[in-house]
């Protein structure tokens, strides 16, 4: 499966001692998990979290944890997913954390193209954040103590009218060549995520986010706030056709 | 697709030529094609031309010259000074333009341009015609603008500022510099190619030495009083490598009077340094080939219009990069890349017909600090009636923590990896 024993067994000493419950007073389960939700806009290009999450370019995240991989409804999963399934991959601490840090590693010829994130802390932080998400998580043993469910990490919602403007493809594609000097169109993710076959109104949400500074990164802000609504939209009827 | 139209078109193109075909309406497909020729595979012409070919998928006769077979990006290639890339993964080859996307790639060098025949000489005999012509040689040094330096004397002083042998010549020459020695960086005047470059190096060159030669010394001998993100080099300077870097500006160090190459002396109005390394990095102009075709001013660089890129000398001739004047952008290659688009959209749209859509520029310059320390500092322009004029800014704070500065260097290698597919396909 790719989780070597030394592996998750350190893991697992390392999650012991930091979700000890009563140990670990709740402001630093507060710093943690908002330092995993920072590092969840690496997912977020392809998965959402949250009650209004829906399926994208990956499943949706919520109730993660103690399910079979590969066995939502309604999801395209690759065959490799779905055998790792089958075979009995549940997602639990150690395994989330070895399939972020690795995913081809660790569930060999996955569909979901992400380079994935190093650093035990930083994988650790993102599945306290993940784990938010699944509020019946308290029932897998090395769960902490009832953690709050959070807000999710979405973006502000967009009125109607702006998410149903139709762009135009080709202006969009004359548009994307700016942002290609830094997406790869191919899709493929190194420090920069994918936004190719995004779904048109999540798009447009996250364009809207970074306009409104909402979303930090100072690069998209500057990217996003030269562009109009029709503009935006004409994007993201492009991206969603480039697999 | 592309290419198999572009295939047949050229296959018809030399039936035609060859008087069999003539008089046939299709057949005359390929003679008609437009030509663009494009003078330098940068970050500018390799860009211009791919985006030529795929966008008029196979309208556009589109043919590259350059000399050299391998392009070793100027941008991470201070990050292989400093250990952090290796020089293969800095260079890109031309074969992907051809065979993805039709261009017809000539290795040489463009030695005339003939305004009036429109044509371009190439220094191994012959000539090529154009309807549109690209030029984007990027930069020459101007080497005496240091007196003592000159080409020769690059061997021993590298400049460093062209990537590939002078890179890993400056390279060999910090790693094997004798223990405690000083690395010398003469820094160019304004404008040259890439503002923060010189300061990423040092850092780079510092990072380095900090490893292998810690108690070696860096001293930067500026002709300028200030520097691009100079807060947050000195910043970084101070916290990762204290007590070893000094940075001299023409005001301290009385200007700089000469450089002996064979000694490693670099004299200046106060003081004479001995360098061990010495990189000198002389002032910069447009690129020779542009000069020879007269599309150069008074400041050795081209004057374009905005909104087109085209040369102000001639309206058949763009001009990008670092060889143009590009207002308040700065010569870097996402600028260069950045022009590239617009230029094509340009082109195209006289050429073909297609849509005209508004230019849109923008720059973002990474450098990097140390390990997982990088910062930025970026642009938005609009093409105004005079230049292209910057409209909105952004440049990375200090003081800022650890995971954001790491953040904004896995940033920098995510363009990296864009911008060389957006180039070179
Ligand atoms: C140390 C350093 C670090 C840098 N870091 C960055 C960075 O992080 N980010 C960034 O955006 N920019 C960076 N730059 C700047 C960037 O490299 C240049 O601005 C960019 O390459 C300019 O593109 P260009 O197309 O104008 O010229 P170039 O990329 O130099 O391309 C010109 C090409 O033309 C060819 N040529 C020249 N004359 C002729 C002729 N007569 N006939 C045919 N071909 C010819 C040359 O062989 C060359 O391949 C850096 C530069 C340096 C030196
Ligand atoms: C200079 C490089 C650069 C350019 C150019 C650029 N982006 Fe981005 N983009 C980024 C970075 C870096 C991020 C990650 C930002 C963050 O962490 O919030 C990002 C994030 C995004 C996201 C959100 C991704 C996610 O996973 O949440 C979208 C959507 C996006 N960009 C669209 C665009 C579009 C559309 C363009 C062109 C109009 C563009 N970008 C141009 C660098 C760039
Ligand atoms: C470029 C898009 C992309 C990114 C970025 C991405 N994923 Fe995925 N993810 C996918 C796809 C596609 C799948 C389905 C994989 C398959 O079927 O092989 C998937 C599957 C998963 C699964 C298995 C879900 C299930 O239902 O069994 C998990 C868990 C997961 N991703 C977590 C993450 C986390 C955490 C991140 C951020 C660190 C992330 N992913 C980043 C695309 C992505």
């Amino acid at each position: 499966m790719g989780v070597s024993g030394v592996r998750s067994g350190v893991l697992g000493i390392a999650l012991a001692i930091a979700w000890a419950g009563s140990v670990l007073p709740a402001m630093a389960r507060e710093e943690l998990v908002d330092q995993g939700r920072k590092l969840f806009r690496q997912c977020q290009s392809c998965h959402q979290v949250g009650p209004k999450a829906r399926h994208a370019v990956g499943p949706y995240l919520n109730n993660i944890f103690g399910r079979r991989a590969g066995t939502l409804e309604g999801f395209r999963y690759s065959d490799a997913m779905k055998q790792a399934g089958q075979d009995g991959l549940v997602w639990d601490e150690a395994v989330l954390a070895a399939f972020i840090a690795d995913p081809p590693g660790t569930v060999k010829g996955t569909r979901m193209k992400f380079r994935g994130l190093k650093g035990e802390a930083d994988q650790k932080a993102l599945v306290a954040f993940i784990r938010q998400h699944s509020p019946g998580s308290s029932n897998i043993p090395e769960t902490p103590p009832t953690a709050p469910v959070h807000a999710s990490a979405g973006d502000p919602d967009l009125p109607e009218h702006i998410l149903s403007i139709t762009g135009d493809p080709a202006y969009g594609e004359y548009l994307s060549s700016e942002c290609v000097t830094c997406h790869q169109a191919s899709g493929e993710d190194k420090g920069i995520p994918s936004i190719t076959n995004w779904p048109a109104r999540r798009f447009v949400t996250v364009m809207h986010a970074y306009r409104s500074k909402y979303r930090e990164n100072p690069v998209m802000r500057s990217v996003a706030a030269s562009l109009t609504d029709e503009e935006i939209a004409s994007l993201a009827v492009y991206f969603e056709t480039l697999e | 697709m592309g290419i198999t139209r572009r295939r047949f078109a050229k296959g018809a193109a030399a039936i035609a030529g060859a008087g069999l075909l003539t008089g046939m309406g299709h057949a005359a497909y390929g003679q008609v094609r437009p030509k663009v020729v494009v003078i330098g595979g940068g970050a500018g012409g390799a860009t211009t031309a791919r985006y030529l070919a795929k966008d008029s998928k196979g309208a556009i006769d589109v043919t590259l010259i350059e000399p050299t077979k391998a392009y070793y990006t100027c941008f991470f290639s201070n990050l292989y000074l400093g250990g952090f890339r290796s020089l293969e993964s800095i260079g890109h080859t031309y074969d992907r333009l051809a065979s993805d996307f039709g261009v017809n790639v000539v290795h040489d060098w463009a030695v005339g341009i003939d305004r009036d025949a429109k044509t371009v000489t190439l220094a191994g005999g012959g000539s090529v015609p154009y309807d549109k012509l690209v030029v984007a040689p990027g930069i020459d040094l101007i080497y005496d603008s240091v007196p003592g330096y000159s080409l020769q004397a690059a061997s021993l002083m590298p400049h460093a500022w062209k990537a590939g042998t002078q890179t890993a010549l400056l390279k060999n020459k910090i790693a094997t510099m004798r223990e405690g020695g000083t690395f010398a960086m003469v820094a160019p005047p304004n404008p040259y190619r890439c503002p923060p470059g010189p300061y990423e190096r040092v850092s780079m060159v510092a990072h380095l030495l900090k490893q292998s030669n810690p108690t070696a010394k860096i001293v930067v001998i500026d002709p300028k009083e200030a520097f691009s993100k100079q807060a947050l080099f000195m910043e970084g300077w101070e916290k990762h490598y204290p007590g070893m870097v000094e940075w001299l500006p023409a005001s301290i160090h009385g200007g700089i009077e000469s450089v002996n190459p064979q000694t490693g002396e670099i004299v200046t109005g106060l003081d004479t340094i001995k360098a061990d390394v010495a990189n000198i990095i002389p002032a910069q102009k447009a690129g020779r080939i542009a000069e020879a075709a007269g599309l150069t001013n008074e400041s050795g660089y081209c004057a374009i219009e905005p909104a087109t890129m085209q040369s102000k000398a001639d309206a058949s001739i763009h001009v990008i990069g670092d060889a143009c004047i590009a207002g308040d952008m700065p010569k870097s290659g996402f600028s260069a890349n950045s022009q590239a688009k617009v230029a094509a959209m340009a082109i195209r749209a006289d050429l073909t017909g297609s849509s005209k859509f508004p230019p849109r520029f923008s720059n973002t310059c990474w450098s990097l600090i140390a390990t997982d320390d990088g910062v930025k500092v970026g642009a938005r322009y609009e093409a105004g009636e005079e230049k292209i004029a910057s409209v909105d800014s952004f440049i990375s704070q200090t003081g800022e923590d650890a995971a954001l500065r790491k953040m904004t260097y896995e940033e920098s290698v995510g363009w990296y990896e864009g911008i060389t597919a957006d180039m070179f396909g």
